[in-house]
């Protein structure tokens, strides 16, 4: 009962959504049709830009209200959000995702790790960025990148 | 005799388009809870859409069974809502298949699903398909004792059998055997659909998988057949409930267009009903560990025997 | 008509097995002389179950009583089954005996064994039966022994298998024999028209039940099942678990039912507690077996299991004055038992190719033969459907017949039938579950995905006569689920000998009707409706083609899939094992062995799981030991002392003669 109370109380807690720019969504994602499933595969990040991606997905931003969802296998998903620059363990590892992944699909490498390694460029563990391994379609500036910028990516691809 | 094949293809064409919807209404219904907006009650034909567009997958290794599980899941789902009185008890198929037939071809699709998961030779794919024939063996005993209990009263195993007869005798409801039966099949509904507490349809986390392990190696259409398959049974197991405990408005045999309309309008709200409670009672509920579920279901279990029990002392 | 037939077929075995000891290409003149006998022995129970009886005396065949036979509706149906059965073992034996097991003994017994086991249900008097049915314990025990020489365990199997039917013998010679003392004669007839008092026809019930029993393999008399089938070549572990195993129904029905025209009802409701609990052990064992035929007899013991209670609820209405769900119930259990012969026998065939082709019978071994044997896999996934007691499978309409008859008995059986009906109904329940899961395993972790070891990987398809045998076997499995309208209204005769005064049972072209009860259901239709279906689903799908595209299994990104990482039966089964852990016991054992130079490093670990037959361990065990202790004291009497020996004889002789002379 307290907690029948407490959710009476609280309410919604989702801000409204912020305006859209209209930018042309990719060919590829304008066949899903506002449908949008998600595997997300960390490749060597510090884990700032998952806390970034499950501030994302929950109440506040809630990202599956534009038609999002994260999935446990990348054979329901249809996006790739690869965090962190590919270690040497995880390239392999990164390559077979990307290649379980059914067509139509695409990559979207979050934070700067991913984009150009970030503070990480030149370690001895890290093979490259992401686009070294799998073609990227979506890039996501930001150490960590902020809920705003990962929710205004989504709705580039769900054009919702 | 013709109201009654209009009434079952209604039946079966609401089913097989508003299963998603009601699918959608659930997912609403737990995010407004969740202080969510939620993607709307019609996200999961957009899933569906965008899935039928999607690659097919032939992993290495895996066979007919494979390719033909989705297919016979689906089959098994379309034939028991053409038998379920949710419209009308005058379906041309209502003499083919009672309550026991009904069960059981739903035990069909769910073999075939954990045929499939065992064909693909992961190992998430046979503990998906292992965990989900323990939990369906030890559903069976809940399912058939309450059977009896129901048919008890009627007479009759067949289904517009007993749903003619609730509507003749609307204070029979209310009978210790029939509550008890209700509480029993609710919770044999919540197992065979894979809700909480018994499997969460929404975990990421493979080990704490029943049905979702089964399906992880499927792709596009495949994955399509069986996500639409499995919110057709939860549509039918929801329709079945409030066909049993709550048939008013069922057009029985006899009835006209009229009656079929009405019967059609009570039978989407009344399952929309059922799925938001449902819905609003898994906010407040957690999943069970693995081996606590024998225990609920041989609670369950108990609560038929007493049901049948009831029927006899008390009738 | 009938008894021609019958008649034709004895001669047959009996021509076939002087053939297959005389001739040099034994496998193929035994095979084909007994499927010719047990076709014939088909078209003989066929025609007796229409109605055509027959009756034969043959004076000199046996000293002091003579030979009696005579067929009627119910021994015609289990000769029909009996026959169809031998009839695809038969083929399928010509081809698996061909490499190895083609010695001129079991090849010459074959035939013999099949014709004791048609003669069993035509025999009319006690000696008769009591000579056909020890005659097939001696035939099936030559054939189960038949690998002997290439297996250890197929000694010890032969020798349970020997002690306990013959211990089933004694009580079943025991009953009949006490049964003719009370009714002052032999034969059936003489049998049926006596009177004798509640207490003989107690005894004389429970003695042969515990006989029959132990031939049906019901709980706790069934240890040789597990023991005896694995060991037997495929064809004859068919033959025993389709058709021998039937006998011992047919001697609960015909010496309860006919010979004492029921009783009370606490003999029924025992018959009901023992098949409730056959086939809940059973299937359970079953279940957490990876040994794929010993997994096949566990399942034998609870589809015989099943068939009890059918005939348990039978009798139990019939002796509380309800000859309908009385006639339902026994239909359901004579259906059953056809039903269990046709996917029972298709199980073992396909099982024995499996053993044929690998060498090898543990599903922790075997997989991935989909792609190197598709025949046997689709066979064997028919029998499987049909075994797990699903749409559109045959067991499912005898089971739904037998869910039937037990719901629609309730308000008016009585407080005793309040309770154990729906106990029954929760114990079939639970054993088709079970069964589902039994099955999937078995199916699935021996056929499907990849192959565990190197010996599936060689596996081939076998000869044609081992496809045609398996063959004829689905095709009865696809015909009796089809075609139920047929085969119940066909078992009408059968039923009206068990449950006189009932009725047609059902009846219906399409849908199959229930007489006097509401009941319907069509297989037949439903199989179309499923089919209609997926034709529709497949059509719609091809409006959104595309290539299937071959792909790395999903292996989390990690090292490639080796077939290690497959579910075994064993893990497969480990959910299932767990839950019912008090009830099955299973053993485990951790063996460490540390290295010379140091307790803390180990050099080797062996661990072994098992789960036994509980019965066994807890039962005969004890009893065998307490036996043995036994023979081991008596040796003290025996230490060589002719003294002592002549003392014994004088003292034994002296007390008959005065127990003789006191008593006359």
């Amino acid at each position: 009962m307290s907690l029948w109370r407490k959710i009476v109380k609280t309410g919604r807690v989702a801000e409204p959504a912020p305006e859209r720019e209209p930018t042309e969504i990719p060919d590829k994602a304008a066949e899903l049709g506002g449908s949008l499933q998600i595997r997300h595969v960390d490749a060597g990040s510090c884990n700032g830009c998952e806390v970034e991606i499950a501030a994302a997905f929950g109440p506040v931003h809630d990202a599956e209200r534009y038609g999002a969802r994260l999935v446990a296998s990348p054979r329901h998903a249809d996006a790739l959000l690869v965090t962190g620059p590919v270690t040497r363990n995880m390239k392999t590892a990164l390559r077979r995702t990307y290649e379980a992944v059914p067509e139509p699909r695409m990559v979207v490498a979050l934070g700067d790790c991913a984009r150009d390694c970030g503070i990480f460029k030149g370690a001895y563990g890290v093979v490259g960025a992401v686009s070294d391994v799998v073609p990227v379609d979506v890039e996501v500036p930001g150490c960590p990148p902020p809920p705003e910028a990962i929710v205004a990516a989504l709705r580039g691809l769900t054009g919702r | 005799m013709v109201i009654g094949v209009v009434g079952a293809v209604v039946q079966v064409v609401l089913v097989v388009v508003g299963a998603p919807l009601l699918v959608g209404l659930m997912r609403q219904v737990r995010a407004r809870m969740e202080g969510r907006v939620g993607a709307g009650v019609l996200q999961p034909w957009r899933d569906l859409r965008k899935l039928l567009r999607k690659e097919p997958i032939a992993p290495h290794g895996t066979g007919w069974v494979f390719r033909a599980a989705p297919l016979l899941l689906a089959a098994t789902a379309v034939v028991v809502a053409s038998v379920v009185p949710l419209v009308t008890t005058a379906s041309p198929l209502d003499g083919a298949a009672d309550l026991f037939a009904v069960t059981a071809l739903l035990a069909l699709g769910s073999v075939a699903l954990a045929l499939g998961g065992l064909d693909t030779g992961t190992a998430f794919g046979g503990m998906g398909a292992s965990r989900e024939v323990t939990v369906l063996a030890l559903v069976e005993p809940t399912i058939l004792v309450s059977v009896f209990a129901l048919s008890v009263r009627v007479g009759s195993t067949n289904l517009g059998a007993i749903v003619e007869s609730t509507v003749a005798d609307p204070m029979s409801v209310i009978s210790p055997a029939s509550l008890l039966a209700a509480v029993a099949l609710a919770v044999v509904t919540i197992a065979e659909t894979g809700r909480i507490p018994v499997d969460n349809p929404s975990t990421h986390l493979e080990l704490t998988m029943i049905h979702e392990a089964m399906v992880l190696e499927y792709s596009g259409p495949d994955l399509a057949l069986i996500e639409w398959a499995s919110a057709i049974r939860l549509s039918v197991l929801l329709g079945l409930l409030a066909g049993l405990f709550a048939p008013w408005g069922i057009a029985t045999a006899g009835a006209g267009l009229g009656a079929l309309a009405l019967a059609a309008v009570l039978a989407v709200a009344k399952i929309a009903l059922l799925g938001t409670l449902l819905a609003a009672g898994e906010v407040f509920m957690a999943k069970l560990r693995l081996f606590r579920i024998p225990e609920l279901l041989a609670g369950s279990f108990l609560m038929a025997l007493l049901a049948v029990a009831a029927s006899f002392f008390l009738a | 008509m009938s008894g021609t037939l019958l008649a034709a077929a004895l001669a047959v075995c009996l021509a076939a097995a002087l053939a297959a000891l005389a001739l040099p290409s034994r496998p193929a003149v035994a095979g084909t002389g007994t499927a010719l006998a047990g076709g014939l022995g088909a078209a003989a129970g066929v025609a007796a179950l229409a109605g055509h009886g027959w009756q034969a005396w043959l004076p000199g065949l046996l000293p002091l009583t003579g030979v009696r036979l005579a067929l009627d509706p119910l021994g015609g149906a289990f000769l029909a089954v009996t026959g169809a059965v031998a009839a695809c073992a038969a083929v399928y034996g010509i081809g698996y005996t061909r490499h190895g097991s083609g010695g001129r003994v079991p090849q010459a017994t074959t035939p013999l064994f099949v014709g004791a086991m048609l003669t069993v249900p035509a025999a009319a008097s006690v000696g008769t039966f009591l000579l056909a049915w020890e005659l097939m314990a001696i035939t099936s025990l030559v054939l189960v022994l038949a690998d002997h020489a290439r297996r250890d365990r197929v000694r010890e199997a032969g020798l349970w298998y020997a002690v306990m039917t013959h211990l089933g013998f004694v009580a079943i010679l025991a009953g009949l024999v006490g049964f003719a003392a009370a009714a002052g004669g032999e034969t059936f007839d003489q049998l049926r028209a006596a009177e004798p008092e509640p207490g003989v026809r107690s005894a004389v019930f429970i003695a042969t039940l515990l006989g029959f029993a132990s031939k049906a393999g019901i709980v706790p008399l069934h240890v040789w099942l597990p023991r005896a089938h694995p060991e037997a070549p495929s064809h004859v572990s068919a033959l025993m678990s389709a058709a021998m195993v039937n006998m011992g129904v047919y001697g609960v029905v015909r010496v309860g039912f006919d010979l004492l025209h029921g009783g009370p009802r606490w003999w029924w409701l025992v018959v009901l507690g023992l098949g409730a609990l056959s086939a809940l052990y059973g299937i359970l064992q079953a279940a957490v077996a990876s040994d794929l035929k010993r997994l096949l007899g566990y399942s034998t013991t609870e589809n015989m299991g099943l068939v009890l209670i059918g005939v348990g609820a039978a009798g139990f209405f019939a002796a509380s004055g309800l000859p309908g769900p009385a006639a339902l119930a026994i239909a359901a259990a004579l259906l059953h038992v056809v039903n269990h012969a046709a996917f029972k026998t298709l199980l073992f065939l396909a099982a024995g190719s499996v053993l044929h082709a690998t060498g090898t019978r543990d599903l922790d071994a075997l997989g991935g033969l989909r792609a190197r044997m598709p025949y046997t896999t689709a066979l064997f996934a028919v029998g499987a459907l049909a075994a797990s007691a699903l749409p559109p499978g045959n067991a499912f309409v005898s089971e739904w017949l037998l869910l039937q008859s037990l719901v629609h008995s309730l308000p008016a059986s009585g407080v005793a039938g309040a309770v154990a009906m729906p106990l029954a109904v929760a114990v079939i329940a639970l054993s088709a579950g079970l069964a589902m899961a039994t099955f999937v395993k078995a199916f699935g972790v021996g056929f499907l995905a990849k192959a565990r070891t190197p010996d599936a990987e060689r596996a081939t398809e076998g000869p044609p006569t081992m496809l045609a045998g398996m063959g004829a076997a689905a095709l009865a499995c696809l015909l009796l689920t089809v075609l139920p309208t047929l085969t119940v209204p066909a078992l009408t005769a059968a039923v009206a000998v068990a449950v006189p005064g009932a009725g047609p049972v059902a009846e219906g072209d399409l849908t199959l009707r229930l007489a006097g009860i509401s009941g319907t259901i069509s297989p037949l239709l439903i199989l179309l409706a499923l089919i209609a279906v997926v034709a529709a689903l497949l059509a719609g799908l091809r409006l959104t083609w595309r290539r299937r595209r071959a792909a790395r299994l999903w292996d989390c990104g990690g090292g490639p899939m080796t077939p290690r990482m497959e579910y075994t039966a064993t893990s497969f089964a480990e959910p299932l094992q767990r839950v019912f852990d008090n009830v099955l016991a299973p053993e485990s054992d951790v063996d460490v062995t540390p290295l010379a130079e140091s307790a803390y490093l180990v050099e080797r670990v062996r661990f072994q799981a098992a789960v036994p037959d509980r019965i066994e361990r807890r039962l005969y065990e004890p009893v065998l030991a307490a036996v043995a202790a036994v023979g081991r004291a008596a040796t003290r009497l025996a230490d060589g002392s002719v003294h002592r020996y002549l003392g014994y004889g004088f003292c034994a002789l002296t007390g008959i003669l005065i127990v003789l002379a006191v008593m006359w």
